[in-house]
């Protein structure tokens, strides 16, 4: 754009450069960032995905806060479907269904809001387990790690608020289980949900309320966090894998502009073009088929959104009979204990980063991307941690698994139990094993090169496989790595064995103890000088026929 | 034929053996309907004359004395039949869950075994044991109720367990309520005079015959209306919009970002 | 920052248990740069620039069918018509989008320089010389304004930032009432009729017959002024027959039921979901959201799932009509458990 300026002297473009630089120095801002490189790869875009979704979001948004009206006075539904006309029911659920029935696109745009919700926490999700497995989260984003965790709770919050406002009969029960939740709180459980609720259960109030929360201070928080994310992200640079010519101290891939700005530009389209073609074809939340919100029924498959199933999965399966009642004091546990595994679970996964960096006591910056199998239990741990989270999200459908698989719920409901805590440490162990494995057959390659397929008898009989040594540049991607190896607990300088270091030692050896490490120019030399004779014969066994 | 054809191309492909058995359900599940349409129209209205109770009487015998006792007074692996009323019978029957087929969390639905006239028989000869629940007229179960009254009646009695529009739920030890999308008016009506298996009896002074219509009315307008929004996923709620955005959704998406960053030829 | 005495601690980059291969292999550098078709050949670079250009031209094309749908596929009472507006409308949308979106990324791949560069990445922390000019501001700013120094000072402000948001914390406290005795108390008392919900009919007892269930509410609910739905939603009651023989009644609740028929609150124990699948075999309560199960014929005890304590009972009788009332309000608070229960 510089160029042009001095270019094109005169032109239209040059004129609005000319202007925007002498107003806000729009030429320092391009020199600095319009040739910032990006590295290239597919999975560095789900981060992309979840922002993206999030404009699609504010945007349909919006649209729909033009027409929504929440507020809770009962009205009697005069509109255009039929099976609810002559019904009592709120004005918020009455404009929900004017929206979709009789604004023209108003379904169309309800329907992007809510797959859009689905999808912004389905890749913040996915972006977080690629930034976990790549190890990305480590020295200097562990912050990020945590501002991008706030965002996906914040993600889940939006949802749920979003979730409540039409004020239908599963959006209700939905919000009755979180009132009943919250009187389980001990000491200000009921107190709370007066608070929460204007009164009593359900109240005039909690939609307005919501309202407030989900187009005003959820989003803007939401804003606020991208845009200190996105700022992290230009002072650290984007990661790299692994690869020949990819190191910590360089960034590789392509500049800004033009082709991040057509290439990023051009999925946001693409991006809203998804949800545009899902919100098009695939219903989404029929609030018209549940009726409004009345305390008395309930529907069969009543469950929330994806992103909280996680939450009333842990519900289900709390065991019978853990509420204790001791000193005229009710300690609902089976309320109690599903929350703290909830908040738990949420809790380990925002520390972890802070976790593994105490226990390798590794304070150096990394920026190349490790390869999963490279860091076998940090692999294995993150299995391990979708395996429980993915125990307690199926518990949340357990009558829908029973019923579309022929089982009997109790059964389902009981394996599930079993599952959430057998489940994780078995992936654990498989998964471990597995990166081992992988390792193991990385070092095979390396130092012995690619089984070429092809079979050749020596002169003495001998059968071998001829192994196609490997190029320089796919060597090195599987043997850039650093690893670890366990620590001794040691006294400190007043000559006291920590419980800490104890505790460091304890784990570094959980960590490191099967460790795998890269191969080295010596072991390669001393298998390539094997090889060397391996081939000697091969060509021996040519001459000879 | 054409379908033939189609399937011919991509022989190998698994979606080629499901198109296939697709097809062979299709045209036999067809074949079946068009045979009991035309039964359920030459069915005349029936009269319990004494040869329609003797016959009902025979069929009972060879049928279904074995389990509920020659004289339907209920045994240890069936219950009494003595005061259930002919429209039960006609429910248990017509739907092919009697005779049983197998012991189970529940008896499945399945295809009748008997014409509609042997029904008629069976169930005549049942309503004469003792007073019942009789077959609803043809003007009780057409669908020409309140059908916003019906939905609210819907989901106050029958939701919890067939999901609030009829989609079918999960109950206790493998049991559950079976999906209400193409069950005909008049097993509708039955079920809910005659309380079947563990759905519970709603009599005349729980849901009167009017309520009873405008239930039907509902589930009729929501079977015959598809979803304004596209297609349903099953209605079955969250769930499956959850499993939906994370297989189709973000499983397209993750695709388009292989392509993007994939090296151009 | 300005913790750390010894220069060395500043510099810690230390791999910690990492070990450091004194024979790493070497890094070969970049790979070569693959030439595409379209770099080496006129006609795919052709092809791909008609390419880019018929999907711009094929959302120019979306987007208008799009504003043609809005007009051509009005919304009537039908349904039929929403879904036809829908659908249309989006896909039109989605054209509209989608040829923008991957016009853009085959211009990016296919004619756009595809060359990898690699920029240098600098330490996060600042250079020596940075840290030190940032730690002589802040001393600066310190000596200039003696917050170390004024201790006084320091520690009222500390006080006072401490107090400040509490007026504001304060103000949240309108949001709610006290909720008092309100979770003990439902809309039942003494003689009130068992009414059907939702018509409000009331319920004779002959009415109710073994095997059938029917959903209550109390009498009079449907004429509340306010309040209709919180009353509803603490006194919702499910009412059974059973086989008096099947009934297990503990003495003092003999009296409760009326001739096998039982009344039981609807409001699960757990996190009150409407807990209405009856099972008229088994004699079983399910609750749809987190199948807990209470068994009517025990006291509605609990039998499987999260919830702890039985559905409570409401005692009935009939009156001299014949109909179903209560003999009064629930002996205990309905619903979730919560703390001073």
């Amino acid at each position: 754009m510089s160029n042009a300026v001095q270019a094109k002297k005169g032109g239209f473009l040059a004129g609005t450069a000319n202007y925007l630089d002498e107003r806000v120095g729009v030429a320092g801002i391009l020199k600095e960032f319009g040739r910032k490189i990006f590295p290239d790869h597919w999975s560095f875009m789900l981060g992309e995905v979840a922002l993206y979704s999030f404009l699609v979001l504010l945007l349909s948004g919006t649209f729909l806060t033009f027409f929504f009206q929440p507020a809770m006075t009962p009205v009697i539904y005069d509109g255009a479907y039929g099976p609810l006309k002559g019904a009592e029911m709120s004005i918020a659920y009455a404009s929900t269904l004017d929206i979709s029935f009789e604004v023209r696109g108003g379904l169309l745009m309800r329907q992007v809001h809510h797959w859009s919700a689905l999808l912004f926490v389905a890749a913040a999700g996915l972006h977080m387990l690629r930034v976990f497995f790549t190890g990305a989260f480590r020295k200097p984003r562990e912050i990020n790690w945590l501002v991008g965790f706030v965002l996906f709770v914040l993600g889940m919050a939006g949802g749920f608020t979003g979730y409540s406002l039409p004020d239908d009969l599963l959006s209700g029960n939905g919000l009755r289980i979180i009132d009943g939740m919250i009187k389980g709180i001990p000491v200000i459980g009921a107190y709370t949900s007066s608070l929460l609720f204007g009164g009593e259960f359900p109240g005039e109030t909690i939609v307005a309320r919501l309202y407030g929360l989900h187009i005003l201070l959820v989003p803007a928080l939401i804003l606020v966090f991208i845009v200190i994310h996105l700022f992290m992200v230009v002072i650290h640079k984007h990661t790299h894998y692994s690869g020949a010519g990819k190191r910590d101290d360089n960034v590789v891939g392509y500049p800004l502009m033009p082709v991040y700005v057509a290439k990023a530009g051009g999925f946001f389209f693409i991006v809203f073009g998804v949800i545009m073609l899902i919100a098009a074809t695939i219903t989404i939340n029929p609030v018209w088929n549940y009726g409004g919100y009345d305390p008395s029924p309930v529907s069969a498959g009543t469950q929330p959104d994806w992103y909280i199933g996680f939450l009333d999965g842990a519900l289900r399966l709390a065991p019978t009979h853990l509420e204790v009642t001791a000193g005229g004091v009710t300690w609902a546990w089976n309320i109690l204990l599903p929350m703290i595994v909830g908040v738990g679970f949420l809790a380990v996964v925002a520390l972890y980063p802070f976790i593994e960096a105490w226990v390798t006591g590794d304070k150096r910056e990394h920026h190349v991307l490790d390869r999963p199998r490279n860091a076998p239990t940090r692999t294995a741990i993150g299995a391990a941690g979708v395996t429980f989270y993915a125990a307690l999200w199926a518990g949340a459908a357990t009558d829908l698994i029973a019923t579309n698989f022929k089982m009997s719920l109790n059964q389902v409901l009981t394996s599930m139990q079993i599952l959430l805590i057998v489940g994780p440490i078995i992936a654990f162990f498989i998964t471990k094993r597995l990166c081992l494995s992988l390792q193991r057959k990385d070092r095979e390659i390396v130092l012995h090169g690619r089984e070429s397929g092809r079979i050749v008898r020596l002169p003495h009989g001998e059968y071998i496989e001829v192994h196609e040594p490997l190029d320089a540049h796919d060597m090195y991607k599987l043997v850039d790595f650093a690893d670890y190896k366990p620590t001794l607990a040691r006294p400190n300088a007043k000559g006291k064995i920590t419980v800490g270091a104890r505790v460091r030692a304890g784990l570094s050896r959980f960590y490191f103890e099967d460790r795998i490490s890269p191969v080295g120019q010596i072991e390669l030399e001393a298998a390539h000088h094997d090889h060397a004779s391996e081939l000697d014969a091969e060509a021996h066994k040519e001459l000879t026929n | 034929m054409a379908f033939m054809k189609k399937s011919n191309g991509s022989r190998r492909s698994p979606f080629a053996a499901v198109l296939v058995i697709a097809a062979g359900l299709a045209l036999t599940g067809g074949g079946y309907a068009a045979t009991t349409a035309a039964v359920a129209e030459t069915a005349a209205p029936a009269a319990a004359d004494a040869a329609q109770l003797d016959t009902g009487h025979k069929l009972f015998l060879a049928n279904c004395a074995s389990c509920h006792g020659k004289n339907a007074e209920g045994t240890n692996n069936a219950p009494s039949l003595i005061g259930v009323g002919a429209a039960s019978v006609e429910f248990q029957v017509d739907s092919g869950r009697m005779p049983a087929q197998a012991s189970g969390p529940q008896i499945q639905k399945k295809y009748p075994q008997f014409t509609a006239d042997q029904i008629d028989a069976m169930a005549a000869w049942v309503a004469t044991l003792a007073p019942g629940p009789a077959i609803p007229t043809d003007a009780q179960l057409e669908a020409n109720g309140n059908a916003t009254r019906g939905g609210e009646l819907f989901r106050i009695n029958c939701a919890m367990c067939h999901n609030a529009v009829g989609a079918g739920g999960a109950l206790t030890e493998g049991k559950y309520a079976p999906s209400l999308v193409g069950v005909p008016a008049d097993h509708i009506y039955e079920a809910m005079l005659t309380g079947p298996q563990n759905m519970p009896v709603f009599n005349d002074a729980n849901l009167t015959p009017a309520d009873k219509k405008d239930i039907i009315t509902y589930l009729k307008y929501v079977e015959s209306n598809p979803s304004a929004g596209g297609y349903e996923l099953g209605n079955l709620g969250p769930v499956a919009e959850g499993l939906f955005i994370w297989i189709f959704g973000l499983g397209l998406i993750v695709a388009i970002t292989i392509w993007l960053g994939a090296k151009s030829n | 920052m300005s913790k750390t005495n010894s220069p060395d601690a500043e510099h810690d980059y230390s791999g910690g248990l990492a070990v450091i291969a004194a024979d790493k292999i070497q890094d070969p550098g970049l790979e070569p740069h693959r030439v595409r078709m379209t770099d080496k050949s006129k006609k795919h670079e052709k092809a791909a620039s008609r390419q880019v250009t018929a999907m711009f031209v094929a959302s120019a094309i979306g987007s208008a069918f799009a504003i043609y749908a809005y007009f051509a596929f009005p919304l009537t009472d039908d349904l039929g018509s929403v879904r036809n507006n829908t659908v249309l409308l989006g896909l039109g949308i989605t054209l509209g989008l989608l040829g923008i979106g991957i016009g853009a990324v085959h211009w990016a791949k296919t004619l756009m320089p595809d060359n990898e560069v690699s920029e240098p990445r600098h330490q996060t922390r600042g250079s020596e010389e940075v840290r030190a000019r940032a730690i002589e501001i802040i001393k600066l700013a310190d000596s200039e304004s003696g917050f170390s120094r004024r201790k006084l000072i320091r520690r009222s402000l500390y006080g006072a930032l401490a107090l400040f948001p509490l007026p504001a914390i304060m103000l949240f406290g309108d949001l709610g009432p006290n909720p008092g005795d309100t979770l003990r108390h439902t809309m039942w008392k003494k003689g009130t009729r068992l009414a059907k919900d939702p018509t409000g009919t009331p319920i004779k007892a002959s009415d109710v017959t073994i095997g059938s269930v029917f959903h209550v509410i109390p009498e009079g609910l449907a004429d509340l002024e306010h309040h209709k739905l919180e009353e509803k939603a603490k006194a919702a009651v499910l009412l059974v027959r059973l086989d008096p023989a099947d009934i297990k009644e503990s003495e003092e609740r003999k009296t409760w039921s009326y001739d096998g028929i039982v009344a039981y609150s609807k409001i699960c124990t757990h996190v009150g979901c409407p807990v209405a699948l009856y099972e008229q075999h088994t004699h079983h309560l399910l609750c749809p959201c987190h199948q807990s199960t209470f068994d009517v014929t025990d006291a509605c005890k609990v039998v499987f799932g999260p919830a702890s304590r039985p559905l409570p009972q409401l005692p009935i009788t009939v009156d001299a009509e014949g109909y179903l009332i209560a003999q009064s309000d629930f002996t205990e608070p309905v619903g979730p458990s919560f703390w001073e229960r």
